[in-house]
Protein backbone atom coordinates (compact mmCIF):
# COMPACT_ATOMS: atom_id res chain seq x y z
CA UNK A 1 0.00 0.00 0.00
CA UNK A 2 2.60 2.04 0.07
CA UNK A 3 2.03 4.39 -3.26
CA UNK A 4 -0.90 5.46 -1.27
CA UNK A 5 0.38 8.92 -0.14
CA UNK A 6 -0.65 10.38 3.14
CA UNK A 7 -2.06 13.61 3.57
CA UNK A 8 -4.11 13.66 -0.01
CA UNK A 9 -7.08 14.83 -1.42
CA UNK A 10 -9.67 12.13 -1.12
CA UNK A 11 -12.61 12.64 -2.89
CA UNK A 12 -15.42 9.90 -2.28
CA UNK A 13 -17.04 8.66 -5.77
CA UNK A 14 -20.80 7.47 -5.13
CA UNK A 15 -22.05 4.57 -7.00
CA UNK A 16 -25.61 3.70 -7.66
CA UNK A 17 -27.33 1.43 -9.28
CA UNK A 18 -24.19 -0.40 -11.04
CA UNK A 19 -22.76 2.97 -12.27
CA UNK A 20 -20.55 6.07 -10.64
CA UNK A 21 -22.95 9.70 -9.96
CA UNK A 22 -21.28 12.36 -11.74
CA UNK A 23 -20.92 14.35 -8.84
CA UNK A 24 -18.04 12.53 -8.27
CA UNK A 25 -16.47 13.67 -11.59
CA UNK A 26 -17.55 17.03 -10.96
CA UNK A 27 -16.10 16.91 -7.43
CA UNK A 28 -12.49 15.22 -8.55
CA UNK A 29 -12.76 18.10 -12.13
CA UNK A 30 -12.33 21.00 -9.07
CA UNK A 31 -10.39 18.76 -6.96
CA UNK A 32 -7.43 18.67 -9.50
CA UNK A 33 -7.35 22.52 -9.63
CA UNK A 34 -6.84 22.51 -5.50
CA UNK A 35 -4.69 19.43 -5.56
CA UNK A 36 -2.08 21.22 -7.84
CA UNK A 37 -2.62 24.38 -5.78
CA UNK A 38 -1.26 22.70 -2.74
CA UNK A 39 0.50 20.09 -3.76
CA UNK A 40 -1.06 17.00 -2.47
CA UNK A 41 -1.97 14.12 -4.73
CA UNK A 42 -5.82 13.27 -5.44
CA UNK A 43 -7.37 9.92 -4.91
CA UNK A 44 -10.93 9.00 -5.95
CA UNK A 45 -12.78 6.31 -2.80
CA UNK A 46 -14.94 3.91 -4.62
CA UNK A 47 -16.82 1.71 -1.55
CA UNK A 48 -18.33 -1.11 -2.89
CA UNK A 49 -18.31 -2.90 -5.99
CA UNK A 50 -16.57 -0.38 -8.46
CA UNK A 51 -18.52 -0.67 -11.83
CA UNK A 52 -16.63 -1.54 -14.91
CA UNK A 53 -14.75 1.02 -16.50
CA UNK A 54 -14.79 3.40 -13.60
CA UNK A 55 -11.07 3.49 -12.67
CA UNK A 56 -10.71 5.11 -16.58
CA UNK A 57 -13.95 7.42 -15.73
CA UNK A 58 -12.19 8.85 -12.52
CA UNK A 59 -8.57 8.47 -13.90
CA UNK A 60 -9.99 10.92 -16.84
CA UNK A 61 -11.38 13.49 -14.46
CA UNK A 62 -8.41 14.30 -12.58
CA UNK A 63 -7.63 10.94 -10.00
CA UNK A 64 -4.23 10.03 -9.54
CA UNK A 65 -5.24 7.12 -8.08
CA UNK A 66 -8.55 4.84 -7.38
CA UNK A 67 -8.73 3.60 -3.96
CA UNK A 68 -11.49 1.11 -3.46
CA UNK A 69 -13.08 -1.36 -0.45
CA UNK A 70 -15.00 -3.54 -0.97
CA UNK A 71 -16.59 -6.50 1.24
CA UNK A 72 -20.28 -8.15 1.55
CA UNK A 73 -20.36 -5.39 4.53
CA UNK A 74 -21.02 -3.59 1.83
CA UNK A 75 -23.54 -5.01 -0.46
CA UNK A 76 -26.64 -2.48 0.22
CA UNK A 77 -25.64 1.39 1.02
CA UNK A 78 -26.27 1.95 3.95
CA UNK A 79 -25.06 4.86 6.38
CA UNK A 80 -23.61 2.77 9.01
CA UNK A 81 -20.98 0.25 6.94
CA UNK A 82 -20.18 3.16 4.35
CA UNK A 83 -18.81 5.41 6.86
CA UNK A 84 -17.03 2.49 8.73
CA UNK A 85 -15.33 1.40 6.17
CA UNK A 86 -14.31 4.98 5.32
CA UNK A 87 -13.21 6.03 8.54
CA UNK A 88 -11.22 3.16 8.54
CA UNK A 89 -9.70 3.66 5.23
CA UNK A 90 -9.23 7.01 6.61
CA UNK A 91 -7.63 6.01 9.82
CA UNK A 92 -4.81 4.48 8.01
CA UNK A 93 -4.08 6.84 4.97
CA UNK A 94 -4.79 10.32 6.89
CA UNK A 95 -6.34 12.25 4.26
CA UNK A 96 -5.44 15.89 4.76
CA UNK A 97 -9.01 17.06 2.52
CA UNK A 98 -12.12 14.60 1.92
CA UNK A 99 -15.20 15.69 -0.31
CA UNK A 100 -18.42 14.19 -0.30
CA UNK A 101 -21.15 14.82 -3.14
CA UNK A 102 -24.03 16.04 -1.33
CA UNK A 103 -26.49 13.41 -2.40
CA UNK A 104 -29.32 12.27 -0.23
CA UNK A 105 -26.55 9.56 1.01
CA UNK A 106 -23.72 11.47 0.73
CA UNK A 107 -25.25 13.81 3.21
CA UNK A 108 -26.48 10.54 5.66
CA UNK A 109 -23.45 8.68 6.01
CA UNK A 110 -20.54 11.66 5.37
CA UNK A 111 -21.39 12.89 9.21
CA UNK A 112 -20.71 9.88 10.86
CA UNK A 113 -17.28 10.23 9.21
CA UNK A 114 -16.64 13.20 10.70
CA UNK A 115 -18.01 12.88 13.90
CA UNK A 116 -15.39 9.25 14.74
CA UNK A 117 -12.58 11.40 12.66
CA UNK A 118 -13.48 14.61 15.46
CA UNK A 119 -13.42 16.73 12.72
CA UNK A 120 -15.59 19.30 10.86
CA UNK A 121 -17.62 19.08 7.92
CA UNK A 122 -19.04 21.93 6.03
CA UNK A 123 -22.60 21.26 4.11
CA UNK A 124 -23.00 21.80 0.66
CA UNK A 125 -20.42 24.49 -0.36
CA UNK A 126 -20.58 26.02 -3.45
CA UNK A 127 -17.27 27.20 -3.88
CA UNK A 128 -13.98 25.68 -3.20
CA UNK A 129 -10.46 27.06 -3.32
CA UNK A 130 -7.23 26.69 -1.32
CA UNK A 131 -5.88 29.58 1.00
CA UNK A 132 -2.26 30.38 -0.66
CA UNK A 133 -0.27 31.15 2.40
CA UNK A 134 -2.02 28.39 4.71
CA UNK A 135 -2.75 25.45 2.23
CA UNK A 136 -5.91 25.09 4.14
CA UNK A 137 -9.36 24.27 1.94
CA UNK A 138 -11.89 27.51 2.13
CA UNK A 139 -15.08 26.04 2.36
CA UNK A 140 -17.95 28.65 1.07
CA UNK A 141 -21.66 28.05 1.47
CA UNK A 142 -24.60 30.64 1.99
CA UNK A 143 -24.97 31.43 5.64
CA UNK A 144 -28.11 32.13 7.65
CA UNK A 145 -29.32 35.81 8.21
CA UNK A 146 -29.43 38.09 5.89
CA UNK A 147 -28.16 37.73 2.47
CA UNK A 148 -24.85 36.24 2.81
CA UNK A 149 -22.18 33.52 1.98
CA UNK A 150 -19.77 32.45 4.84
CA UNK A 151 -16.03 30.79 4.02
CA UNK A 152 -15.24 28.07 6.78
CA UNK A 153 -12.26 26.49 7.29
CA UNK A 154 -11.00 23.57 9.34
CA UNK A 155 -7.44 24.67 10.72
CA UNK A 156 -6.53 22.36 13.36
CA UNK A 157 -8.39 18.92 12.69
CA UNK A 158 -8.31 16.64 9.56
CA UNK A 159 -9.29 15.89 7.44
CA UNK A 160 -10.91 19.38 6.51
CA UNK A 161 -14.25 17.53 5.31
CA UNK A 162 -16.87 19.55 3.21
CA UNK A 163 -19.70 18.56 0.68
CA UNK A 164 -20.86 19.78 -2.34
CA UNK A 165 -24.41 19.29 -3.94
CA UNK A 166 -24.29 17.41 -7.54
CA UNK A 167 -24.81 20.08 -10.59
CA UNK A 168 -22.89 23.15 -8.78
CA UNK A 169 -19.51 22.48 -10.17
CA UNK A 170 -18.97 21.49 -13.81
CA UNK A 171 -18.15 18.10 -15.47
CA UNK A 172 -14.75 18.52 -16.60
CA UNK A 173 -12.94 17.79 -19.79
CA UNK A 174 -11.90 14.05 -19.81
CA UNK A 175 -7.76 13.83 -20.01
CA UNK A 176 -5.68 11.18 -20.52
CA UNK A 177 -4.85 8.48 -18.19
CA UNK A 178 -2.74 5.83 -17.16
CA UNK A 179 -5.12 4.38 -14.72
CA UNK A 180 -6.74 0.69 -15.61
CA UNK A 181 -6.71 -0.88 -11.75
CA UNK A 182 -7.98 0.15 -8.67
CA UNK A 183 -5.75 0.24 -5.36
CA UNK A 184 -7.63 -2.60 -3.70
CA UNK A 185 -8.11 -1.82 0.22
CA UNK A 186 -9.76 -5.23 2.05
CA UNK A 187 -12.31 -4.31 4.70
CA UNK A 188 -13.11 -6.99 6.86
CA UNK A 189 -15.84 -5.41 9.09
CA UNK A 190 -19.22 -7.12 10.05
CA UNK A 191 -21.96 -5.95 7.90
CA UNK A 192 -24.25 -2.88 9.70
CA UNK A 193 -26.84 -3.69 12.01
CA UNK A 194 -29.69 -1.97 9.46
CA UNK A 195 -31.07 -4.73 7.15
CA UNK A 196 -32.23 -3.04 3.39
CA UNK A 197 -35.59 -5.51 3.51
CA UNK A 198 -36.74 -3.92 0.10
CA UNK A 199 -35.97 -0.97 -2.46
CA UNK A 200 -37.46 -0.34 -5.15
CA UNK A 201 -36.21 2.25 -7.98
CA UNK A 202 -38.38 5.18 -8.90
CA UNK A 203 -38.32 7.12 -11.79
CA UNK A 204 -38.06 10.14 -10.07
CA UNK A 205 -39.50 12.11 -13.30
CA UNK A 206 -37.49 14.61 -14.51
CA UNK A 207 -36.33 17.15 -12.26
CA UNK A 208 -34.90 20.39 -13.26
CA UNK A 209 -31.30 20.05 -13.08
CA UNK A 210 -31.05 19.51 -16.86
CA UNK A 211 -33.75 21.97 -17.80
CA UNK A 212 -32.39 24.50 -20.63
CA UNK A 213 -35.20 26.96 -20.21
CA UNK A 214 -36.98 27.17 -16.88
CA UNK A 215 -39.98 29.65 -15.66
CA UNK A 216 -39.43 29.39 -11.86
CA UNK A 217 -42.12 30.51 -9.12
CA UNK A 218 -41.55 32.04 -5.74
CA UNK A 219 -44.13 33.61 -3.09
CA UNK A 220 -45.06 36.25 -5.18
CA UNK A 221 -46.85 34.31 -7.15
CA UNK A 222 -49.92 34.48 -4.71
CA UNK A 223 -52.74 32.12 -4.96
CA UNK A 224 -51.89 27.95 -6.36
CA UNK A 225 -54.34 28.68 -9.45
CA UNK A 226 -51.74 31.35 -10.50
CA UNK A 227 -48.82 28.27 -11.19
CA UNK A 228 -51.16 27.73 -14.37
CA UNK A 229 -50.01 30.86 -16.04
CA UNK A 230 -46.22 29.80 -15.11
CA UNK A 231 -46.79 25.90 -16.38
CA UNK A 232 -48.31 27.65 -19.39
CA UNK A 233 -45.43 29.90 -20.06
CA UNK A 234 -42.83 26.91 -19.59
CA UNK A 235 -45.29 24.97 -21.76
CA UNK A 236 -44.77 27.79 -24.42
CA UNK A 237 -41.05 28.21 -24.40
CA UNK A 238 -40.77 23.90 -24.14
CA UNK A 239 -39.22 24.74 -20.58
CA UNK A 240 -39.64 23.24 -17.24
CA UNK A 241 -41.37 24.99 -14.15
CA UNK A 242 -39.12 25.61 -11.22
CA UNK A 243 -40.02 26.41 -7.82
CA UNK A 244 -38.99 28.77 -4.82
CA UNK A 245 -38.53 26.86 -1.42
CA UNK A 246 -41.63 28.04 0.45
CA UNK A 247 -43.98 26.62 -2.40
CA UNK A 248 -42.35 23.47 -2.01
CA UNK A 249 -43.18 23.54 1.50
CA UNK A 250 -46.81 24.41 1.42
CA UNK A 251 -47.10 21.98 -1.31
CA UNK A 252 -47.70 23.96 -4.30
CA UNK A 253 -45.12 22.40 -6.13
CA UNK A 254 -42.91 18.86 -5.99
CA UNK A 255 -39.82 18.98 -4.81
CA UNK A 256 -38.07 17.90 -8.17
CA UNK A 257 -39.17 21.35 -9.21
CA UNK A 258 -37.00 23.05 -6.02
CA UNK A 259 -34.26 25.19 -7.15
CA UNK A 260 -31.42 26.60 -4.62
CA UNK A 261 -29.43 25.13 -1.60
CA UNK A 262 -31.68 22.37 -0.65
CA UNK A 263 -33.34 21.61 -3.48
CA UNK A 264 -31.51 21.22 -7.10
CA UNK A 265 -28.59 23.59 -8.80
CA UNK A 266 -29.47 24.66 -12.21
CA UNK A 267 -27.69 25.86 -15.04
CA UNK A 268 -30.27 26.97 -17.64
CA UNK A 269 -29.84 28.99 -21.03
CA UNK A 270 -32.82 31.11 -19.93
CA UNK A 271 -34.40 31.57 -16.11
CA UNK A 272 -37.60 33.28 -15.73
CA UNK A 273 -37.82 33.88 -12.14
CA UNK A 274 -41.91 34.82 -11.12
CA UNK A 275 -42.12 36.05 -7.44
CA UNK A 276 -38.67 34.82 -6.44
CA UNK A 277 -37.05 37.57 -3.56
CA UNK A 278 -33.98 35.81 -4.01
CA UNK A 279 -32.70 34.54 -0.69
CA UNK A 280 -29.02 33.60 -0.76
CA UNK A 281 -29.98 30.00 -0.38
CA UNK A 282 -32.06 29.82 -3.70
CA UNK A 283 -29.28 32.42 -5.27
CA UNK A 284 -26.71 29.57 -4.24
CA UNK A 285 -28.77 27.43 -7.23
CA UNK A 286 -29.05 29.82 -9.71
CA UNK A 287 -24.97 30.63 -10.35
CA UNK A 288 -25.19 28.52 -13.93
CA UNK A 289 -27.99 30.23 -15.09
CA UNK A 290 -26.86 32.01 -18.49
CA UNK A 291 -29.85 34.89 -19.02
CA UNK A 292 -31.95 35.45 -15.48
CA UNK A 293 -35.25 37.71 -16.26
CA UNK A 294 -36.94 38.40 -12.74
CA UNK A 295 -40.01 40.01 -12.45
CA UNK A 296 -40.90 41.12 -8.74
CA UNK A 297 -42.66 43.90 -6.72
CA UNK A 298 -40.06 44.90 -4.57
CA UNK A 299 -37.40 47.04 -6.11
CA UNK A 300 -35.06 46.21 -3.67
CA UNK A 301 -35.61 42.12 -3.97
CA UNK A 302 -31.86 40.37 -4.01
CA UNK A 303 -33.39 38.33 -7.04
CA UNK A 304 -32.49 41.47 -8.86
CA UNK A 305 -28.88 41.77 -8.36
CA UNK A 306 -28.19 38.15 -10.54
CA UNK A 307 -30.86 39.24 -12.81
CA UNK A 308 -30.03 40.74 -16.39
CA UNK A 309 -33.20 41.88 -16.84
CA UNK A 310 -35.95 43.25 -14.41
CA UNK A 311 -39.41 44.16 -14.41
CA UNK A 312 -41.08 45.61 -11.06
CA UNK A 313 -44.10 44.37 -11.16
CA UNK A 314 -46.81 41.95 -10.08
CA UNK A 315 -45.36 38.50 -12.14
CA UNK A 316 -49.11 37.33 -12.22
CA UNK A 317 -50.25 40.45 -14.40
CA UNK A 318 -47.02 40.22 -16.38
CA UNK A 319 -47.36 36.44 -17.18
CA UNK A 320 -51.05 37.27 -18.17
CA UNK A 321 -50.23 40.01 -20.27
CA UNK A 322 -47.23 37.79 -21.70
CA UNK A 323 -49.08 34.77 -22.32
CA UNK A 324 -51.85 36.87 -24.30
CA UNK A 325 -48.98 37.95 -26.80
CA UNK A 326 -47.10 35.16 -27.06
CA UNK A 327 -51.04 33.54 -28.42
CA UNK B 1 -39.16 2.34 25.58
CA UNK B 2 -37.04 5.09 26.26
CA UNK B 3 -37.57 7.85 23.39
CA UNK B 4 -35.46 10.90 23.21
CA UNK B 5 -36.70 13.90 20.53
CA UNK B 6 -33.70 16.13 19.72
CA UNK B 7 -35.22 19.86 19.15
CA UNK B 8 -33.90 23.22 18.38
CA UNK B 9 -34.85 26.87 18.71
CA UNK B 10 -34.28 28.45 15.64
CA UNK B 11 -34.00 31.90 14.70
CA UNK B 12 -37.60 33.77 12.79
CA UNK B 13 -35.67 34.03 9.50
CA UNK B 14 -36.03 37.70 8.84
CA UNK B 15 -34.50 38.82 12.17
CA UNK B 16 -31.47 36.84 12.46
CA UNK B 17 -27.99 38.69 13.08
CA UNK B 18 -24.53 37.67 12.87
CA UNK B 19 -21.54 37.85 15.47
CA UNK B 20 -19.40 40.25 14.06
CA UNK B 21 -16.08 38.69 16.03
CA UNK B 22 -17.36 34.92 16.13
CA UNK B 23 -19.85 34.96 12.90
CA UNK B 24 -21.97 32.54 14.52
CA UNK B 25 -25.59 33.33 14.62
CA UNK B 26 -26.66 35.56 17.52
CA UNK B 27 -29.09 33.47 19.64
CA UNK B 28 -31.91 35.51 21.91
CA UNK B 29 -35.11 34.58 23.09
CA UNK B 30 -37.17 37.01 20.73
CA UNK B 31 -38.21 35.76 17.45
CA UNK B 32 -37.09 32.44 18.41
CA UNK B 33 -39.07 29.40 16.92
CA UNK B 34 -38.87 25.68 17.21
CA UNK B 35 -37.36 23.94 14.00
CA UNK B 36 -40.07 23.28 11.82
CA UNK B 37 -38.85 19.51 11.38
CA UNK B 38 -38.47 19.22 14.92
CA UNK B 39 -42.00 19.37 15.15
CA UNK B 40 -42.22 16.06 13.08
CA UNK B 41 -39.79 14.15 14.54
CA UNK B 42 -41.80 14.72 17.55
CA UNK B 43 -45.25 13.78 15.99
CA UNK B 44 -43.02 10.78 14.51
CA UNK B 45 -41.74 9.77 18.55
CA UNK B 46 -45.19 10.55 19.70
CA UNK B 47 -47.09 8.15 17.60
CA UNK B 48 -44.19 5.24 18.13
CA UNK B 49 -44.88 6.03 22.16
CA UNK B 50 -48.56 5.46 21.24
CA UNK B 51 -47.43 1.64 20.08
CA UNK B 52 -44.93 0.64 22.15
CA UNK B 53 -45.53 2.39 25.42
CA UNK B 54 -42.34 4.25 27.78
CA UNK B 55 -41.46 7.68 28.10
CA UNK B 56 -40.83 10.18 25.89
CA UNK B 57 -37.91 13.10 26.46
CA UNK B 58 -37.64 16.20 24.48
CA UNK B 59 -33.68 17.11 24.68
CA UNK B 60 -32.41 20.61 23.52
CA UNK B 61 -28.91 22.21 23.75
CA UNK B 62 -29.54 26.23 23.73
CA UNK B 63 -29.54 29.04 25.38
CA UNK B 64 -31.53 29.26 28.85
CA UNK B 65 -35.13 30.65 26.92
CA UNK B 66 -34.42 27.56 24.78
CA UNK B 67 -36.10 25.89 27.56
CA UNK B 68 -39.47 27.03 25.87
CA UNK B 69 -39.31 24.39 23.17
CA UNK B 70 -39.09 21.57 25.96
CA UNK B 71 -42.07 22.93 27.39
CA UNK B 72 -44.33 22.97 24.02
CA UNK B 73 -43.07 19.22 23.27
CA UNK B 74 -44.12 18.93 26.72
CA UNK B 75 -47.11 20.79 26.03
CA UNK B 76 -48.13 18.70 22.88
CA UNK B 77 -47.73 15.09 24.73
CA UNK B 78 -43.92 14.41 25.87
CA UNK B 79 -43.48 13.52 29.04
CA UNK B 80 -40.44 15.79 29.92
CA UNK B 81 -37.98 17.92 28.74
CA UNK B 82 -33.78 18.03 29.28
CA UNK B 83 -31.81 21.19 28.68
CA UNK B 84 -28.16 21.35 27.88
CA UNK B 85 -27.27 24.76 28.96
CA UNK B 86 -23.89 26.78 29.45
CA UNK B 87 -21.81 29.92 28.26
CA UNK B 88 -18.90 26.62 27.03
CA UNK B 89 -21.87 25.55 24.80
CA UNK B 90 -22.03 28.51 23.01
CA UNK B 91 -20.48 28.95 19.34
CA UNK B 92 -20.87 24.71 18.93
CA UNK B 93 -20.71 23.64 15.70
CA UNK B 94 -22.18 20.34 14.57
CA UNK B 95 -19.40 18.20 16.03
CA UNK B 96 -19.36 20.23 18.96
CA UNK B 97 -23.29 19.99 19.26
CA UNK B 98 -23.87 16.42 18.74
CA UNK B 99 -21.20 15.81 21.39
CA UNK B 100 -22.62 17.81 23.97
CA UNK B 101 -26.24 15.98 23.25
CA UNK B 102 -24.83 12.47 23.62
CA UNK B 103 -23.72 13.31 26.62
CA UNK B 104 -27.06 14.63 27.55
CA UNK B 105 -28.92 11.28 26.91
CA UNK B 106 -26.29 9.40 28.09
CA UNK B 107 -26.33 11.60 32.02
CA UNK B 108 -30.59 10.30 31.30
CA UNK B 109 -29.37 6.88 31.23
CA UNK B 110 -29.22 6.36 27.48
CA UNK B 111 -31.98 5.81 25.13
CA UNK B 112 -33.86 3.32 22.95
CA UNK B 113 -34.74 5.30 19.97
CA UNK B 114 -33.47 8.81 19.12
CA UNK B 115 -35.73 10.92 16.54
CA UNK B 116 -34.04 13.81 15.18
CA UNK B 117 -35.74 16.37 12.62
CA UNK B 118 -34.06 15.76 9.05
CA UNK B 119 -32.18 19.02 9.43
CA UNK B 120 -32.82 22.86 11.18
CA UNK B 121 -33.65 25.51 8.91
CA UNK B 122 -30.90 28.13 9.86
CA UNK B 123 -27.73 25.58 9.17
CA UNK B 124 -28.95 23.01 6.90
CA UNK B 125 -26.69 20.88 7.11
CA UNK B 126 -28.29 17.48 8.06
CA UNK B 127 -25.79 16.72 10.04
CA UNK B 128 -26.89 16.55 13.85
CA UNK B 129 -28.33 13.10 13.34
CA UNK B 130 -25.90 11.26 12.03
CA UNK B 131 -22.96 12.38 14.16
CA UNK B 132 -25.14 12.04 17.49
CA UNK B 133 -25.27 8.09 16.18
CA UNK B 134 -21.55 8.34 15.72
CA UNK B 135 -20.72 9.41 19.00
CA UNK B 136 -23.09 6.85 20.82
CA UNK B 137 -22.11 3.95 18.28
CA UNK B 138 -25.72 2.88 17.61
CA UNK B 139 -26.98 2.82 13.82
CA UNK B 140 -29.16 5.58 12.31
CA UNK B 141 -31.68 5.95 9.14
CA UNK B 142 -31.66 9.41 7.79
CA UNK B 143 -34.75 10.90 5.99
CA UNK B 144 -37.20 8.46 7.64
CA UNK B 145 -40.77 9.23 5.62
CA UNK B 146 -42.88 6.40 7.29
CA UNK B 147 -42.72 4.19 10.64
CA UNK B 148 -43.96 0.74 9.08
CA UNK B 149 -43.97 -1.31 12.24
CA UNK B 150 -42.95 0.06 15.99
CA UNK B 151 -41.82 -2.73 18.67
CA UNK B 152 -39.71 -2.85 21.91
CA UNK B 153 -36.73 -3.89 20.02
CA UNK B 154 -36.51 -3.35 16.36
CA UNK B 155 -38.71 -0.19 13.76
CA UNK B 156 -39.39 -0.94 10.17
CA UNK B 157 -39.17 2.07 8.23
CA UNK B 158 -39.39 3.58 5.04
CA UNK B 159 -37.65 6.50 3.05
CA UNK B 160 -37.60 7.83 -0.31
CA UNK B 161 -34.35 9.36 -1.54
CA UNK B 162 -33.86 10.71 -5.01
CA UNK B 163 -33.91 7.01 -7.44
CA UNK B 164 -34.56 4.91 -4.84
CA UNK B 165 -37.24 3.51 -2.51
CA UNK B 166 -36.13 1.53 0.98
CA UNK B 167 -37.71 -0.30 3.62
CA UNK B 168 -35.10 -0.81 6.42
CA UNK B 169 -35.18 -3.01 9.52
CA UNK B 170 -33.46 -0.89 12.71
CA UNK B 171 -32.51 -2.64 15.40
CA UNK B 172 -33.11 -0.68 18.44
CA UNK B 173 -30.75 1.15 19.95
CA UNK B 174 -30.59 3.63 17.16
CA UNK B 175 -31.25 7.25 15.49
CA UNK B 176 -33.78 7.77 13.01
CA UNK B 177 -34.23 11.38 11.17
CA UNK B 178 -37.41 12.23 9.38
CA UNK B 179 -38.65 14.35 7.01
CA UNK B 180 -41.63 16.87 6.87
CA UNK B 181 -44.77 15.84 5.86
CA UNK B 182 -45.37 12.12 7.38
CA UNK B 183 -47.69 12.88 9.57
CA UNK B 184 -49.52 16.12 11.07
CA UNK B 185 -48.06 17.60 14.49
CA UNK B 186 -50.89 18.09 16.78
CA UNK B 187 -51.06 21.23 18.86
CA UNK B 188 -50.87 21.00 22.64
CA UNK B 189 -54.16 20.73 24.98
CA UNK B 190 -55.11 22.33 27.67
CA UNK B 191 -54.28 20.14 30.06
CA UNK B 192 -50.89 19.67 28.05
CA UNK B 193 -49.96 23.31 27.82
CA UNK B 194 -50.63 23.12 32.14
CA UNK B 195 -48.23 20.51 32.33
CA UNK B 196 -45.96 22.21 29.89
CA UNK B 197 -45.88 25.10 31.92
CA UNK B 198 -45.33 23.58 35.13
CA UNK B 199 -43.21 20.64 34.25
CA UNK B 200 -39.60 20.53 35.95
CA UNK B 201 -36.91 20.85 33.33
CA UNK B 202 -33.87 19.89 34.57
CA UNK B 203 -30.89 21.79 33.18
CA UNK B 204 -26.94 20.12 32.79
CA UNK B 205 -24.50 22.60 32.33
CA UNK B 206 -20.79 21.30 30.74
CA UNK B 207 -19.24 20.27 34.13
CA UNK B 208 -22.88 18.28 35.63
CA UNK B 209 -22.14 16.22 31.99
CA UNK B 210 -18.50 15.95 32.95
CA UNK B 211 -17.77 17.89 29.63
CA UNK B 212 -14.41 18.00 28.14
CA UNK B 213 -14.76 21.58 27.27
CA UNK B 214 -11.66 21.07 24.81
CA UNK B 215 -14.65 20.03 22.87
CA UNK B 216 -17.44 22.55 23.61
CA UNK B 217 -18.85 25.18 21.73
CA UNK B 218 -16.64 27.38 19.66
CA UNK B 219 -13.01 26.42 20.95
CA UNK B 220 -14.54 22.46 20.20
CA UNK B 221 -15.68 23.43 16.86
CA UNK B 222 -13.51 22.37 13.71
CA UNK B 223 -15.06 24.22 11.84
CA UNK B 224 -14.60 27.87 12.38
CA UNK B 225 -16.05 31.10 9.91
CA UNK B 226 -12.98 33.07 8.60
CA UNK B 227 -15.48 35.25 6.48
CA UNK B 228 -18.42 36.45 5.56
CA UNK B 229 -19.33 38.42 2.45
CA UNK B 230 -22.50 39.52 -0.03
CA UNK B 231 -22.59 37.14 -2.94
CA UNK B 232 -21.29 39.33 -5.87
CA UNK B 233 -23.77 40.40 -8.27
CA UNK B 234 -24.11 39.55 -11.77
CA UNK B 235 -23.92 43.20 -12.95
CA UNK B 236 -26.82 46.05 -13.81
CA UNK B 237 -29.95 44.14 -15.00
CA UNK B 238 -31.47 46.20 -17.52
CA UNK B 239 -34.87 47.45 -16.48
CA UNK B 240 -37.79 46.54 -18.68
CA UNK B 241 -40.25 49.32 -18.45
CA UNK B 242 -43.16 50.89 -19.69
CA UNK B 243 -46.87 50.40 -19.73
CA UNK B 244 -47.48 46.46 -18.49
CA UNK B 245 -48.42 46.12 -22.28
CA UNK B 246 -44.81 47.36 -23.23
CA UNK B 247 -43.58 45.39 -20.59
CA UNK B 248 -44.97 42.44 -21.90
CA UNK B 249 -44.14 43.43 -25.71
CA UNK B 250 -40.08 43.79 -24.44
CA UNK B 251 -40.29 40.96 -22.22
CA UNK B 252 -41.19 38.68 -25.46
CA UNK B 253 -38.81 40.00 -27.18
CA UNK B 254 -35.76 39.46 -24.98
CA UNK B 255 -37.16 36.18 -24.72
CA UNK B 256 -37.53 35.57 -28.03
CA UNK B 257 -33.57 36.97 -28.37
CA UNK B 258 -32.15 34.29 -25.96
CA UNK B 259 -33.41 31.54 -27.14
CA UNK B 260 -32.92 32.31 -31.02
CA UNK B 261 -30.57 35.09 -31.34
CA UNK B 262 -31.40 38.28 -32.38
CA UNK B 263 -33.53 39.45 -35.56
Amino acid sequence: MEQIKKGALWVFCEVQSGELLPVGMQLLGRAKTLAAESNRPLYAIVLGKIPEGAVKTLGAAGADEVICSDSPALADKLEQPYADSLIDLAQKFEPDILLVGATPFGRAFAPRVAAALGTGLTADCTELSIEAESGLLLQTRPAFGGNMMATIKTATHRPQMATVRPGVLPLPEPVETPLSEPIAIPYNNEAGLVRLLRETAISKGADISQSKIIVAAGRGIGQKKNLKLVQALADKLGGEVGASRPLVDMGFCPYSSQIGQTGYSVAPDLLICCGISGAVQHLAGIGGAKTVIAINTDPKAPIFSVADYKIVGDCVTVLENLLKLLG
Amino acid sequence: MKIFVCMKQVPAAATASIDPLTKTIVRTANNAVTNPFDLYALQTALDIRKQTGGSLTAITMGIPAAERVLRDAVSRGADGGVLLSDRAFAGADTLATSYALSLGIEKMGGSDLIVCGKMAVDGDTAQIGPELAQHLGIPHVSDVCEILEAAEDHLVVRRVWDEVEQELYLPLPALITVVKGQNLPQLATIPGMLRGRDVEIPLFTAEALNADTERCGLKGSPTQVVRTFTPPVRGQAKTIEGSETQQAEELAKVIKEVLYGAD
